[in-house]
């Protein structure tokens, strides 16, 4: 079937439609086309909306899931504890630190004036201290009214016993509210794995680029070292490391990027060998382009196609790279939320049947949703559906 | 059986495209004769190749549909068949050869496979008696001595044998018909004329009609009985070549016939001083081998070569493809690593580095021969052009630089409007100026000119070699041109250079070389490129 191919794509260059006296368009027409074709993956479309819009809103999570409330009126006076710190001893007390949930403090304010709260008057580090059952405790709707509101005083009739409270998914075994603390995570992980890709890409494109152009003993040495690098067993190495040096969210970036950053090598450099003998970079060079500007001018965008078909997978890696560590407890310090830890606390109460659904739902739709945008982007840059309106 | 073997009946072919439906052909009959060759003539876009197409239903359907018309077979209608009934024509009593041997041959088959597999799968023969007939058709076909050549990959083969192995493969099952799109067209001149040669032997033996596609109007007087010119999906003339070619009626056939390049090449004065030399020059690429890739031998791609351009002359440089000239070009640019003397302006240039040499790169400049490759379809044409000026003229403000840029649009006879449009919306003539405008707006003094025409059709050819003409004459350039195709070089060159194997095969004045070729392999490739016949001597490829 080749040479059908052959044949008949040459007598269509010539109808290619050309629309005379056009100002130099925004977006060239092959990337017009490319987001045609991305539109027109209603699944990608659909999953990229979604992930943004869960994106955006985790990235505020301060002002949905925090235990200091948003703004407080105090003796005539406008405070905002979810920006500024404020002593205890502003509102009588003696600690260092406001704590708003303590009913002494919130009867306090709340007779000199007014709070608003978040949505959720949980952080992803509030001990919630009105338990009165065993933790990890049931979601709060599953709760009967007394149950809920054991712990205060009036009971159902108390004004604390409010839907603020409410633990929607429940705690986890250490008496924090599970929805906070995957509202954090999430935000953690995509950021954790926004950072990673894009370090790893710089890394892996420029060492890609430099074997693909330069060729020769260059390319010759620098693959064998990443092949023997790409060998060594890097989960293991990752434990052995993590248990030497306390992991801090950039510690932990920077060991991964260790080993990460070989992902791209490989396509932007056969992309690079492939388009240094194109003709037209012959060109650059007979007009005396330098060859950095011929690498990032001429070849980079060659190779960029590829590259940004690869990201959503790679990000996708990234965020299961780190919830496979938390969940092993080599991660991110202990106390921060995360989404492995979750999972290795929904493995230690099977019977808190909450904490494994929501960690397993959490991270499956996280990585549906960027598989779904990675295939559309893949489509959007596959030349044989970008074309396939004009064969 | 009397009546036409094929006959196609007002013939419609529509694609589907995200602009809307496109009429590739619109409304084509004509007949073909049991044992007739019919020749259908068009430059690129004409609908031809989706005409032969459509006889085996080859387009890319659902995108391509047939509105209206019908093709009848022996009285059958082959667009109304079913997926089984159009299955048992296609490489059976049609066969099909096509343009490019290398990517129709599967590469990972040998020879015997792909003969065979035709055999096999229409035929029902065994392993065994399908080897002893792929052994009669590759000695039909001219391969010398076909036992040794049937486990060979494609890749083992010289373009002409990959030819030949095709047109075995077509000849398999004794077709009827055999359609050959642009057979020759990837081929030598030489290879052309013996592969012609070999289809109108082998009709003559067999009796086959053949249909034949091509835009190259030389082939079609020496192969073809009746001949259709066709231009923007329609068939404008018809007639037996003879007639068609003596008293052309339609305006379009005459201007086809009438597109040969022609015109004077310059007539610089003798004592114009010298402006690239080179002594001995020379490049070998290594041949290594075995574990530890010792040097084995060399490909001598251009070997101890003097040359010497003088200002305002045009040396043409003409060979067959692999005989080095593409190379010589390059080194003389220092592109690619060289030994040996050159001298630009009474300055040494082989030993200056790469930085050193980005001053003189404004002077000389090139030309590629694939106006499609030698684009980035990423920029837009301001960008492209405007890209050497970035590196030699960075004091220009964007707007001087503008304003060159549509200075040498202009030069080339683009309107100035295009440079905001991006390279695949030009056909290939258009795209070739725009290569020239990037090369021109430097204001050079010497242009290697790479096969700048021969991915052109006809037509655009003698435009594209009227341009070059009148820029030289405008600027005093000096060109290198590089061809395979003798009209052109006819044309264009006052000096001819005959490559053959890395060594000059003849060097001289050309008005005296094309009037009296001294050497074998001279004759041979004039006799291929203005009477498509093919030379006896063993001097040509084969």
């Amino acid at each position: 079937m080749h040479g059908i191919a052959a044949g008949i794509r040459s007598p269509f260059i010539a109808f290619a439609p050309a629309d005379h006296a056009r100002p130099a368009p925004r977006l060239s027409p092959i990337n017009q086309r490319r987001l045609k074709v991305f539109n027109a993956n209603r699944r990608g479309v659909w999953s990229l909306w979604i992930f943004l819009i869960l994106f955006i809103l985790t990235m505020f999570a301060e002002l949905i899931a925090n235990d200091r409330p948003l703004v407080v009126s105090y003796k005539g006076e406008l405070l905002f504890p979810v920006l500024v710190a404020y002593p205890e001893t502003k509102f009588g007390g003696f600690l260092a630190e406001t704590i708003y949930r303590d009913p002494f403090i919130s009867d306090e304010i709340n007779a000199n004036g007014w709070m608003i709260w978040a949505p959720i008057r949980y952080s992803y580090n509030t001990v919630d201290e009105s338990l009165t059952g065993a933790v990890p405790s049931k979601p709060s709707w599953l709760q009967t009214p007394e149950e809920r509101c054991a712990f205060y005083p009036a009971g159902v009739a108390d004004p604390s016993c409010n839907i603020g409270n409410f633990h929607w998914l429940g705690t986890d075994d250490q008496g924090r509210d599970v929805l906070a603390r995957l509202i954090y995570g999430f935000r953690i992980s995509v950021l954790f794995g926004l950072i990673l890709t894009v370090l790893s890409s710089i890394v892996g494109i420029g060492a890609g680029a430099l074997q693909g152009y330069l060729g020769g003993w260059v390319d010759l040495t620098a693959q064998r070292l990443i092949e023997i690098w790409t060998s060594v067993p890097s989960l293991y190495l990752l434990l052995i490391i993590s248990s030497i040096i306390a992991p801090s969210f950039w510690v932990l970036l920077g060991i991964l990027l260790l080993f990460s950053w070989t992902a791209l090598v490989g396509i932007v450099r056969a992309e690079f060998l492939r388009a240094r003998n194109f003709e037209y970079v012959a060109a650059a060079r007979a007009l005396g382009v330098s060859n950095f500007k011929i690498m990032t001018g001429h070849l980079l965008p060659n190779a960029m196609v590829a590259t940004l078909t690869f990201m959503p997978f790679i990000l996708a890696g990234s965020v299961t790279t780190l919830t496979a560590l938390d969940f092993l407890g080599f991660g991110l310090p202990v106390g921060s939320p995360s989404l492995g830890e979750l999972l290795s606390q929904g493995k230690d109460n099977l019977s808190a049947w909450w904490l494994g659904i929501t960690g397993f739902f959490t991270v499956s739709i996280i990585l549906t949703l960027l598989v779904f945008i990675g295939e559309a982007v893949r489509d959007a840059f596959d030349p044989r559906k970008t074309f396939a309106g004009r064969q | 059986m009397s009546g036409p073997l094929l006959q196609v009946d007002d013939l419609h072919v529509d694609f589907a495209t995200e602009h809307g439906q496109m009429h590739a052909v619109r409304g084509v009959s004509f007949d073909i004769q049991p044992g007739q060759t019919v020749a259908l003539v068009g430059e690129s876009g004409s609908g031809k190749s989706v005409t032969a197409l459509s006889v085996l239903r080859l387009l890319p359907y659902p995108a391509a549909s047939h509105p209206k018309g019908r093709i009848l077979f022996n009285g059958v209608d082959l667009l109304g068949a079913d997926g089984r009934g159009i299955r048992a024509v296609r490489g059976n009593a049609i066969s099909m050869i096509f343009q490019e041997p290398m990517s129709s041959l599967n590469p990972l088959h040998t020879v015997e496979r792909q003969v065979s597999e035709a055999l096999i799968l229409h035929r029902g023969m065994r392993r065994a008696a399908a080897r002893v007939r792929t052994i009669e058709l590759l000695t039909e076909v001219g391969i010398p001595n076909p036992e040794s050549r049937l486990d060979d990959f494609p890749h083992q083969l010289s373009g002409g044998q990959r030819q030949r192995v095709m047109i075995a493969m077509a000849l398999a099952n004794e077709p009827q018909l055999l359609i050959a799109d642009e057979p020759t067209t990837a081929l030598d001149v030489t290879v052309q004329a013996q592969i012609l040669e070999l289809l109108m032997s082998l009709q003559k033996k067999r009796g086959m009609a053949i249909l034949f596609i091509t835009h190259d109007l030389q082939i079609v007087r020496r192969m073809a009985e009746i001949t259709h010119v066709m231009t923007e999906g329609k068939i404008v003339e018809s007639g037996t070549t003879e007639a068609l070619f003596a008293n052309p009626q339609h305006p379009y056939t005459r201007k086809l016939l009438a597109a040969e390049p022609k015109g004077d090449p310059p007539s610089p004065a003798a004592d114009a001083p010298v402006l690239v030399s080179a002594e001995k020059l020379r490049v070998w690429f290594p041949i290594k081998r075995g574990f530890l890739r010792r040097i084995v031998g060399h490909v001598k791609a251009v070997d101890d070569i003097d040359i010497t351009i003088r200002r305002g002359e045009t040396l043409g440089l003409v060979g067959e493809s692999g005989s080095g000239k593409t190379t010589l070009g390059r080194a003389l640019l220092r592109l690619i690593g060289s030994e040996g003397r050159i001298v630009y302006l009474g300055k040494d240039i082989e030993k200056l580095s790469w930085g050193a040499m980005r001053p003189l790169r404004k002077d000389m400049q090139i030309v590629f021969q694939d106006p499609f490759g030698s684009l980035s379809p990423r920029m837009s044409v301001a960008e492209i052009i405007a890209e050497g000026l970035a590196v030699h003229a960075p004091q220009l403000s964007p707007a001087e630089r503008d304003a060159k840029v549509v200075q040498a649009l202009t030069e080339v006879g683009l309107d100035p409007e295009a440079r905001f449009r991006y390279p695949h919306e030009f056909s290939g003539g258009q795209r070739q100026r725009v290569a020239i405008a990037r090369a021109m707006v430097l204001e050079p003094k010497f242009v290697v000119l790479d096969e700048p025409t021969s991915a052109l059709d006809m037509s655009v050819q003698a435009q594209v070699v009227d341009l070059l003409r009148d820029l030289q004459r405008r600027h005093n350039l000096t060109y290198l041109f590089i061809s395979h195709d003798l009209r052109v070089v006819r044309a264009l060159a006052n000096e001819l250079m005959v490559m053959r194997n890395g060594k000059v095969v003849e060097h001289g004045p050309a008005r005296d070389i094309f009037a009296a070729p001294q050497s074998d392999y001279t004759k041979a490739l004039m006799a291929a490129a203005f009477a498509v016949e093919a030379a006896p001597s063993p001097e040509v490829a084969q």
